[in-house]
């Protein structure tokens, strides 16, 4: 198959980006999208142009490197799935494929499609964790927990960190991230000591991120590659109002 | 010349009595010490955030955006421990005992024992830190059997082991990060090791951003930079993987052990094009249900619905009527290998063969069926279009993991003093072959529980020492590093970084791959360097050494496969006897297993670099076993 790619291109972070049209000839539909691009990208090399930044590593779906908005859809127009999973059956011969990095405030753009995500760790670095240091620590068994709880927790604890919540929302909110870690944490025994510094550090350390506003419009849940559901939102809310008394 | 430092006394005391005679750093003196930790997966983030909170200051270095990102997270199936938890009889030395006849006895005994001993411990730190491991319905940690294990040791957290576990210790080493004990370097690439008078000193790095070549100095050097799969182009490793760091410190004098022992894995999704960039692993869990087979005529291209239940062959039910398909990694990945040599492979490429659940199907039902296996089927759909529900999935073995790596002591430190290695990026733990959920557990025990108590026996000795970066040894590495990126700069050839790595992948898969043997090693040794002075002659690396530049970062990597690979041949070639992952065709039993060469190769094989004119010399570490009796592994 052939699809043109309308891409995004920008040399730095502080340059003007412009959109560039790429013709993409003997396409097949078993390439993932990223080999398609590396195909393009060999083609440019060997022509003496720039090949096209992306960021990327594992290709399984795990690692939570890559990202890219596709056809005005983060991750592209499966739900379920990060970049690396999408295969050109996806897609119809012979289309306009729109292609551009995570859009936010919060996540400057390095080069061409690939953004700064370093706001994440710092929120992460707020109160993501539990005070303990190696070693001394109980016997895995000595405190049991509800099978129910330590399922809610993993659900959670599934996110990947890859920022599709904050591109795809229209204020460039990071309350399903940061209420992921949040709601793992609080579910867990082990988190309850600083069950509250933590909730208060890491929304402090969003907002001054620059990250927006959470309005619940829900399209974060729609398009988390791990289907991470606005339920931990609510958690999170209810965890900071808890914390302020 | 080696000297393995493991300590005398009997084997389950050594690691305590070792713990009691290393020398300590006192508290107070610890903020005075530097240490740079390179790699930020399991292995190293747990071991730099272990030291920062020991007190001493750590500078840690990762290629990615965060260490979140490391390798470490595709690890599926889970960790081991000798927890018995299941009263199932396993014990400490029921895991040092499996660890070292899965490794076919080509590890050290002291090593894996303290391995086994440590693995609780872990479990432990991982449930503290809020890893959300499985659990029954009383509320109490979840076990399975895993791989072949004849007791349930297996923690697992769904199918994202080793991502939750990777979040632990990066929770470990934000909160690190936070106090300013640890200083994180993201999108930085170690290209040089520093040297001052024998002993590491520092390294060089590039800003993967801003392409800036920067110096580091510090009391001691940590690489934890996995293993070096990708020197094949098509593995189940991340594209970044690489050996680079690993290759630079070999050069410089850490001494390289078994590079030829590789790991190959026997369920992944077949190579579907040319552009295929990587493969991905699914489960062996699915052996437990699916069943292997293939036409019983060559280059039959029939649709698999119609090919008749006489016309099939169940070729490991047949081979091994006791193990049936749940025969070893090693033993599935060459049995499918020999299918296809044959002519009797599958799909487009012929280089597949079935494993087919139309059976699990009928006999459990469908739903038992998406219980086990849904997620599974449903990423096998996303990448091939094919529904496994309907037709049997394809399947092909592809490189792993590396148990080789560079050498080390009981300690972890390389042949080079200050110079540790963590994690995969060691040789240490697994031997000619690893078992399935061993590599989060040698991973964590390394960073968490062993770096920790030894590098201090290092350090005391270096109190008040003052490493600067103004000293000539980085300046030079400096240049030499500057010159290296220029050059590959400046080729300006007709082939692009890709197309070289593919062409060298080739060469290894086919050579010094599954099976191997002298006149398949030669070729290899004769190609490899032919292909690497292709490699600097018509190599095309666009852009510019002080910008964001994808394609200098893997022209780097590759020139380096390049060098590893041609040690692996040789390692392979050297080896002449069959173990483990380590299969040679002229080393086999009547019924085509494999035959170890006890005698001659109870050694652990490790290599000096010689410099670019000489072959690499080889030094034994010959493997003494005095606590388990050397066996052959029989699966019929």
């Amino acid at each position: 198959m052939r699809v043109t790619l309308k891409v995004w291109r920008q040399q730095k972070a502080d340059s003007q980006g412009s959109f560039e049209s790429y013709p993409v000839e003997n396409v097949s539909e078993d390439m993932s999208f990223f080999e398609m691009l590396d195909m393009l990208n060999d083609q440019l090399v060997l022509a003496g142009k720039t090949p096209i930044a992306f960021d990327h590593d594992c290709r399984e779906g795990i690692c939570g490197t890559c990202g890219l908005f596709i056809n005005g859809r983060a991750h592209g127009p499966l739900t379920g799935i990060t970049t690396c999973q999408l295969h050109m059956r996806s897609f119809k011969d012979g289309k306009t494929i729109i292609v551009e990095p995570w859009r936010a405030k919060a996540f400057p753009v390095i080069k061409d499609l690939i953004v700064d995500r370093i706001s994440f760790d710092r929120m992460m670095e707020a109160g993501g964790y539990i005070s303990i240091n190696t070693g001394g620590t109980p016997d895995a068994n000595e405190i049991p927990i509800p099978k129910a709880n330590a399922d809610e927790a993993m659900d959670a604890a599934s996110c990947i960190g890859c920022g599709a919540c904050v591109a795809t929302c229209k204020n460039s909110s990071a309350m399903l991230f940061v209420s992921a870690k949040v709601s793992q944490l609080t579910l867990l025994p082990q988190g309850q000591p600083e069950r509250e510094i933590r909730v208060k550090n890491m929304v402090a350390q969003m907002d001054k991120e620059g990250f927006g506003s959470c309005t619940n419009t829900g399209a974060c849940e729609v398009e988390c590659p791990k289907e991470i559901s606005i339920i931990h939102i609510a958690r999170l809310n209810r965890e900071f109002i808890k914390s302020s008394f | 010349m080696l000297n393995s430092k493991v300590p005398a006394g009997p084997l389950s005391e050594k690691w305590t009595k070792h713990q009691f005679d290393l020398k300590l750093v006192n508290p107070a003196n610890k903020r005075k010490y530097n240490i740079i930790v390179v790699g930020t997966g399991l292995a190293g983030a747990s071991a730099a955030a272990s030291l920062a909170e020991l007190g001493y200051n750590v500078q840690a270095f990762s290629y990615h955006e965060s260490p979140r990102r490391a390798h470490s997270i595709a690890a599926q199936g889970g960790i081991n421990a000798a927890k018995n938890y299941p009263n199932d009889g396993d014990s400490i030395f029921r895991l040092f005992y499996d660890t070292i006849k899965g490794g076919d006895y080509r590890s050290r005994e002291a090593n894996v024992y303290r391995l086994a001993e440590i693995s609780n411990n872990i479990i432990d730190q991982c449930v503290a830190q809020g890893v959300p491991f499985a659990r029954e319905y009383g509320g109490l940690l979840d076990n399975r059997s895993f791989g072949g294990a004849q007791v349930s040791r297996t923690f697992y957290a769904r199918g994202q082991t080793g991502q939750q576990l990777l979040l632990g210790c990066y929770s470990a080493l934000v909160r690190q990060m936070h106090t300013g004990k640890v200083k994180f370097h993201p999108r930085h690439e170690m290209l040089d090791l520093v040297m001052i008078d024998g002993e590491a000193k520092g390294i060089i790095t590039r800003n993967l951003i801003t392409g800036d070549i920067q110096s580091h100095a510090a009391h001691a050097v940590v690489l934890a930079t996995g293993g070096y799969s990708n020197a094949f182009f098509l593995s189940t490793n991340a594209m970044a993987s690489n050996a680079t760091a690993a290759w630079r410190a070999h050069k410089k004098g850490a001494f390289f052990a078994n590079p030829c022992f590789t790991q190959i894995h026997p369920t992944c999704i077949p190579v579907a094009s040319e552009h295929q960039s990587k493969l991905t692993l699914m489960s062996e869990s699915l052996r437990n249900d699916g069943r292997v087979w293939v036409p019983k005529k060559e280059g039959d291209k029939r649709h698999p619905a119609e090919i008749s239940e006489d016309e099939r062959d169940y070729y490991l039910e047949r081979l091994y009527p006791s193990f049936g398909n749940l025969v070893p990694r090693d033993v599935a990945s060459r049995r499918a290998k020999e299918m296809c040599d044959l002519g009797n492979g599958v799909g487009e490429t012929g280089l597949a063969v079935y494993l087919d659940f139309a059976d699990a199907i009928q006999r459990l039902g469908r739903n038992i069926v998406t219980e086990k296996y849904g997620n599974l089927f449903d990423m096998y759909k996303q990448i091939t279009g094919e529904n496994p529900y309907e037709i049997p999935m394809r399947i092909y073995p592809a490189v792993h993991y590396t148990m080789g790596g560079l050498w080390v002591d009981y300690n972890l430190m390389s042949t080079i003093p200050g110079l540790y290695i963590l994690g995969e990026a060691n040789y240490s733990d697994h031997g000619a072959n690893r078992l399935g959920a061993s590599a989060l557990m040698q991973g964590l025990a390394d960073g968490y529980f062993i770096l920790p108590y030894t590098i201090g026996d290092y350090l005391t000795g270096k109190l008040g020492e003052n490493i600067s970066t103004e000293d000539e040894a980085f300046e030079v590495a400096k240049t030499d590093v500057k010159g290296r990126i220029e050059t590959l700069l400046t080729v300006n050839g007709e082939r692009t970084v890709d197309d070289i790595h593919r062409e060298l992948g080739l060469i290894l898969w086919e050579n010094v791959g599954m099976a191997r043997n002298t006149a398949g090693l030669e070729k290899a040794l004769n190609k490899i360097p032919k292909l690497r002075d292709e490699f600097w002659q018509n190599v095309k690396v666009s852009g510019t050494a002080d910008e964001l530049n994808p394609e200098l970062e893997k022209a780097g990597r590759v020139a380096d496969f390049l060098e590893l690979g041609e040690l692996m041949a040789r390692d392979a070639l050297n080896r002449e006897e069959s173990c483990g992952g380590h299969f040679r065709d002229e080393h086999q039993t009547e019924e085509n297993e494999a035959k170890r060469n006890d005698e001659e190769f109870t050694y652990v094989a490790t290599w000096q670099y010689k410099g670019k004119e000489s072959p690499s010399e080889l030094h034994k570490e010959n493997l003494v076993f005095e606590n388990v009796e050397l066996t052959t592994r029989s699966y019929k």
